[in-house]
């Protein structure tokens, strides 16, 4: 019976061990999205906030994460009072289906503050230095993101405005 | 997902105890668990274990347990001394997943074969005795180095190839006490026995790995894979290498992607050092390297690869590129 | 009465360019993003009815025989367990696109390895997945040895559809003629959709009424096949898709997971979701087939072809008619008076093929640009000039004049804007630290297809516009270019106008397919919106055509009205139907483009990055200039991956797919994808719409990976004749 304050708002489940912390937000928390993509890690569209921390929902379990704090997109605006990032990957067309949006937007929103800590990534030339995020860090630790539709320079141009 | 029961350790004493399967970032435990490739009845939670520090110890640096890959690899004395594990710690996965995944977690993560994942194939790793599937079928992503007939998988990771190049040592604490075992031992190769992907018995904890002192030279973390992220290493290499007055003064060097485990041999470093780099001599030490290797076919062209892909790495490092 | 036009004859009066609202073609946002950017837009799986049980499918574990026995009780003592389904209705394959009927039936015979065998039903999705997994199955074999492998000797070849060959004059001659000729063999692999949504559906019964939430994209299509395929009546079923998370051609035709949903929900009296996990997604929904293609090029001393050859080898299940029609643009696009076109299928044992994003062009140009580069070089001359060269004036397979073709143009506008004149015409030229620098061109072009189509559009006593039809919107822009469309027609501010799709009770769209969503559901509401603008003209007695409408505000001639008042409390209803007509048959109609690439490939490991790409396109007229950018990006995207990365692997011994996720089978990832840029030559094509809109969709991925191959080529002089290209296959040919 896992307790989990979820976008600020205290409240336990009764669920299965084997629950996904995306089954639980999608089949218990009414909270559809976040979206079930691949179910093993390999595309991003489940990404939501814990602790801070961008993660793979699907691959955690509900029932580890007691007591946690989980930002998920509906915690992070609304369509009528949209985030500074939602409100860029509106007016960039940075999607298209949609379905990895929720993904997207929650893991760019923790990347810019990961970011901000100075965080190195895998296209920096020199890991002792806090690198600027240039279109392609930002390509680099968007990655874990896949859009099959293909919305990647219009998502790199919303994050590039929004993290400026 | 098969029925388990779940509890959180308490103590490092209470997760060894526990007859349980350690669970700690669960990002490849959980995605093997819902193939049903690792079946655990008792899941035993040590995320909340205070194995998260990374603190100096004996020159170089103990890195507990559960420190999670992006804190690792975020860290700035790892950035400052370590850059080859930064590196191959920033090269794996994804944003996403290394903020969830391990030290000891990262070093456990099993192969990824398609056949050792579809519960449908024969697999002498999940199921020893059923055959090796992969043997004739699609191997693309197989060892060229160790295999043997029963089992021709690599092991997938990144950070235990830096790790095997730094040298470092893996803390288990089990039923008989604690142990340290070297990461360049720690990893099995598949013999007889594949389904033991590494030398943990059934009850040990890995508590932490112990970087050494920091050496001198320039460090790389070379990884080729399929696309230009989000994907596991065809060939990776880690290496530490320093000049002197024009000649190779110390290397260290280890390959992932190429075998069931991280591949180290001294000889390779032997070759190179005292000597002026030149393409002979790195042809000399992908000789070494490459003695062994042998292609299943959709693999082959791991050889030439690895080759070519030590060629780039000693020439970043030494300068030598003519 | 509905206002009807069949496209008998061109529309040349580009009604639009006419109309005074001034958002066609504007880069409008999507009117539903808010939505999907809060992750309220709601997809199949997502809506939560009460009581709702959840199934997971079982799939076999060998590639032919039939079912013999399944072990049930063992699973229906499972905790949660409710029930498990293998009524012989429950599919085999996905229904093809567009076939409006039943598709094979019958789980209990083996067609393939992974195929469904059950649907596994109980209370909690946790539960039901390990029931699914616990279900044993046991076979019987089959009678007569499988072949896996579309190039083994054992393999039935069968001719292709005849309409696919095209044979004239005299090849083989030709080619012995021939000044420089190129006679070469090319492969690429399969392909998967991947959409990020994995089929979903979830069924509700009240009484004989069947409501399904799926993931779909033709509805009118899709009515009759799931009804087909219950054995009920097309008027007892409902689908809902207001939002489908891509479908690429994966979800033309119902599935699965609708099948078996609407089954088990019949059955046990509850509502029943059906989630196919990602694995199962690639395992049973349509792939592309691989394919082998021999080109031939005959060429006079200045490049002008004499002979064009396409002979093609493809793949599918015994039995199924679908052969990816890989020749279908090289029928059109150059010249050439001896020509062979053909495609053969190979009949194996795999997972269906079917439509993945633009069947055939997607492929086949690929291959037939990256042979025309190897004669632009064998000719000596620029690979643009190659082409401009060759561009017929009339199609030379079919003798039918071009509705429009854009080609030159478009060659001449990504060249300039690309910066061709850059490029080195020597290989192995540019060097920077380890890599290989190089530029490709290839042309780019796609049939276009008007399809029938029909919607509502409604003007509101408050002046407010609503469109409406059963078309779906996958991701493509139908909610935003429809609702300019009515805007513009009925001068309506866009925040005044509202569109409602995916609800299979509205008028019957064409689908999202075959890139005709746009052209055929615009034209639709076009037509719609004409009969409420005849209606506006009434009230003042006047023609229609000289009828202003802007910002809710109507003039004609010296009166005018505000909008509402001519309403006056009564809705005005339209109702428009565009069919297909003469003019599809008397011209050649197809979209246009070339593209642009700059690769660099590494000279120690063979991996190849693409560092920047152009596209140049002519799609008739730009409905929206911020949805249809995104289209060509999406399709450039694609090219990246079928030049580069995506390939199904199947185990030659079983036929099953090894890389059946989404960690093996490689989608490009955001760091693969550079900066891309998309330039729209100016066109309007009267034979293709009354809107002059064509197809936009999959153009982008139409001879995209055939730039990089060449540009590859360029950089290193490595001529990779097998897609993608891997560094596998380049390493061998690099320079020391």
């Amino acid at each position: 019976m896992p307790a989990l304050v979820i976008n600020g708002t205290l409240r336990s489940f009764d669920c299965d061990e084997r629950t996904s912390l995306l089954d639980l937000l999608r089949n218990h928390a009414g909270l559809t999205g976040t979206k079930k993509g691949c179910d093993h890690g390999q595309c991003g569209a489940c990404t939501v906030i814990v602790e801070g921390r961008r993660i793979n929902s699907c691959l955690s379990l509900a029932v580890m994460h007691d007591g946690d704090e989980v930002t998920t997109i509906e915690g992070l605006g609304t369509a009528t009072d949209l985030s500074p990032l939602q409100r860029a990957f509106v007016s960039h067309d940075a999607y298209q289906c949609g379905y990895c949006t929720p993904g997207q937007i929650c893991s760019a929103t923790a990347m810019i503050e990961e970011a901000r800590m100075g965080w190195p990534s895998a296209v920096t030339d020199d890991v002792e230095t806090s690198p600027e995020l240039s279109d392609n860090e930002i390509r680099e630790r968007m990655s874990g993101n896949l859009c099959r539709c293909a919305a990647y320079p219009n998502i790199v141009a919303a994050i590039r405005e929004t993290a400026a | 997902m098969k029925a388990f029961t779940y509890a959180r350790a308490g103590s490092t004493a209470d997760a060894v105890a526990a007859d349980a399967m350690k669970i700690a970032g669960g990002t490849n435990l959980l995605d093997l668990m819902k193939l049903e490739v690792e079946v655990p009845r008792r899941l035993v939670d040590i995320n909340r274990l205070p194995l998260a520090a990374i603190e100096p110890a004996g020159g170089g640096l103990r890195i507990g347990a559960v420190v999670r890959n992006s804190d690792l690899a975020a860290d700035i004395r790892v950035r400052r001394d370590y850059a080859v594990l930064s590196k191959a710690l920033l090269a794996g996965a994804s944003g996403q997943l290394r903020n969830k995944a391990t030290t000891g977690g990262n070093l456990c993560q099993r192969t990824r074969c398609g056949y050792f994942t579809d519960t449908a194939m024969p697999c002498n790793k999940r199921e020893p005795g059923s055959g090796c599937q992969a043997i004739g079928g699609f191997n693309r992503i197989h060892a060229i180095l160790g295999a043997s007939d029963a089992c021709i998988a690599t092991y997938p990771g990144d950070m235990a190839v830096a790790m095997s190049a730094l040298d470092a040592v893996v803390e288990i604490e089990g039923t008989a006490g604690s142990r340290s075992v070297a990461v360049r031992d720690f990893h099995r190769l598949p013999g007889n026995t594949p389904e033991r992907d590494n030398v943990l018995e059934a009850d040990d904890l890995i508590t932490a790995v112990t970087l050494p002192a920091p050496v001198p030279g320039r460090h790389a973390y070379r990884k080729v894979r399929d696309r230009s992220s989000y994907a596991f290493a065809l060939v990776s290499i880690a290496a530490v290498v320093e000049m002197d007055a024009g000649r190779i003064a110390s290397a260290s060097l280890a390959f992932g992607g190429l075998a069931h485990k991280p591949w180290h041999d001294p000889a390779i470093a032997e070759i190179l050092i005292g000597k002026a780099p030149s393409k002979a001599l790195f042809d000399k030490a992908a000789d070494v390297l490459l003695a062994g290797a042998q292609g299943q076919g959709a693999n082959d062209f791991k050889i030439p690869l690895a080759r070519r892909t030590l060629h780039a790495v000693l020439a970043e490092l030494t300068g030598e590129t003519a | 009465m509905t206002n009807t036009l069949t496209m008998d004859k061109p529309d040349v009066r580009n009604r639009l360019d006419a109309m005074a609202q001034g958002i066609i073609g504007a880069p409008l946002d999507r009117p539903e993003g808010p939505l999907k950017v809060v992750g309220t837009a709601t997809y199949a799986s997502e809506w939560q009815l009460p009581d709702m049980a959840y199934g997971v499918f079982a799939r076999a574990t060998v590639p032919a025989g039939k079912v013999a026995s399944i072990d049930r009780e063992a699973v229906l003592a499972m905790p949660g367990v409710l029930a498990i389904h293998d009524d012989p209705r429950m599919l085999v394959n996905p229904a093809q696109g567009g076939a409006g009927k039943k598709p094979l039936q019958d789980i209990r015979e083996i067609h393939y390895f992974g195929q469904t065998v059950a649907l596994v039903v109980a209370e909690t999705f946790e539960q039901a997945t390990a029931a699914a997994k616990a279900l044993k199955v046991e076979y019987a074999a089959p009678d007569d040895a499988s072949v896996f492998d579309p190039e083994s000797s054992a393999a039935t070849v069968e001719h292709g559809p005849d309409t696919q060959r095209v044979q004239t004059g005299d090849l083989d001659k030709a080619m012995a003629d021939a000044a420089f000729s190129v006679d070469v063999t090319y492969t690429t692999a399969g392909h998967a959709s991947a959409a990020m949504e994995p089929h979903a559906s979830i069924a509700s019964w009240q009484g004989d009424q069947l409501t399904l939430r799926g993931s779909l994209q033709m509805l009118n299509y899709n009515v009759a096949e799931l009804a087909d395929s219950l054995a009920v009546g097309q008027s007892q079923v409902r689908i809902l898709s207001p939002y489908v998370g891509g479908g690429f051609g994966s979800k033309l035709g119902v599935g699965e997971d609708s099948v078996a949903a609407a089954i088990a929900s019949r059955e046990l009296g509850r509502p029943v979701r059906v989630d196919m996990s990602r694995q199962q997604v690639f395992e049973t929904v349509m792939r592309r087939s691989e394919t082998r293609q021999r080109l031939r090029l005959a060429a006079r001393a200045d490049g002008v072809l004499t002979g064009i050859g396409h002979e093609c080898l493809v793949s599918n299940l015994p039995g199924e008619q679908y052969a990816e029609p890989v020749t279908q643009a090289t029928e059109f696009l150059y010249g050439g008076e001896n020509r062979m076109l053909s495609v053969d299928v190979a009949r194996i044992v795999r997972l269906c093929a079917g439509s993945v994003r633009a069947p055939g062009e997607a492929v086949g140009m690929q291959a037939l640009e990256s042979a025309m580069d190897e004669l632009a070089e064998k000719v000596g001359i620029d690979p643009v000039e190659l082409r401009k060269r060759n561009i017929p004036a009339i199609d030379p397979s079919q003798g039918t004049p071009y509705s429009s073709n854009t080609l030159a143009k478009c060659l001449d506008a990504g060249a300039a804007r690309f910066g061709w004149d850059q490029r080195q015409t020597q290989t192995c030229a540019t060097r920077e630290g380890e890599w290989w620098i190089g530029m490709g061109v290839a042309s780019a072009a796609r049939v276009h297809k008007l399809v029938e189509a029909s919607a509502r559009v409604t003007l509101a006593s408050d002046g407010t516009v609503k469109v409406e039809t059963d078309m779906t919107d996958i991701g493509t822009g139908t909610y935003a270019v429809l609702g300019q469309i009515a805007g513009e027609m009925l001068g309506t501010p866009i925040e005044k106008v509202s569109v409602c799709l995916g609800d299979s009770a509205l008028p019957a769209g064409p689908g999202s397919g075959g890139s005709w969503g746009a052209a055929s559901s615009g034209s639709a509401v076009f037509l719609a919106c004409e009969q409420i603008r005849q209606a506006l003209a009434k009230k003042f007695q006047g023609d229609e055509e000289a009828l202003s409408l802007k910002d809710g505000i109507a003039r004609l001639g010296e009166a005018s009205a505000m909008v509402v008042d001519l309403v006056a409390g009564k809705p005005i209803v339209g109702e428009g139907t565009i069919k297909p007509g003469e003019t599809s048959k008397a011209t050649r109609q197809a979209s246009y483009g070339a593209f642009f690439a700059e690769v660099a490939v590494n000279a120690y490991t063979g991996e190849t990055r693409v560092r920047r790409m152009t596209g140049a396109f002519g799609i008739g007229r730009v409905l929206n200039e911020k949805t249809a950018t995104s289209q060509c990006y999406g399709g450039m995207t694609w090219s990246i991956g079928s030049a580069l990365t995506e390939e199904l692997a199947f185990d030659l011994r079983d036929g099953h797919l090894v890389n059946h996720d989404l960690a093996e089978y490689h989608v490009p990832v955001n760091l693969d994808v550079p900066a891309l840029e998309v330039v729209f030559v100016e066109e309007r094509d009267p034979h293709a719409s009354p809107i002059q809109a064509k197809g936009v969709g999959e153009l982008g991925i139409c001879g995209g990976a055939g730039a990089i191959a060449n540009a590859i080529y360029n950089a290193c002089g490595v001529r990779v004749r097998d897609f993608p290209m891997t560094l596998d296959k380049i390493i061998g040919g690099l320079p020391d």
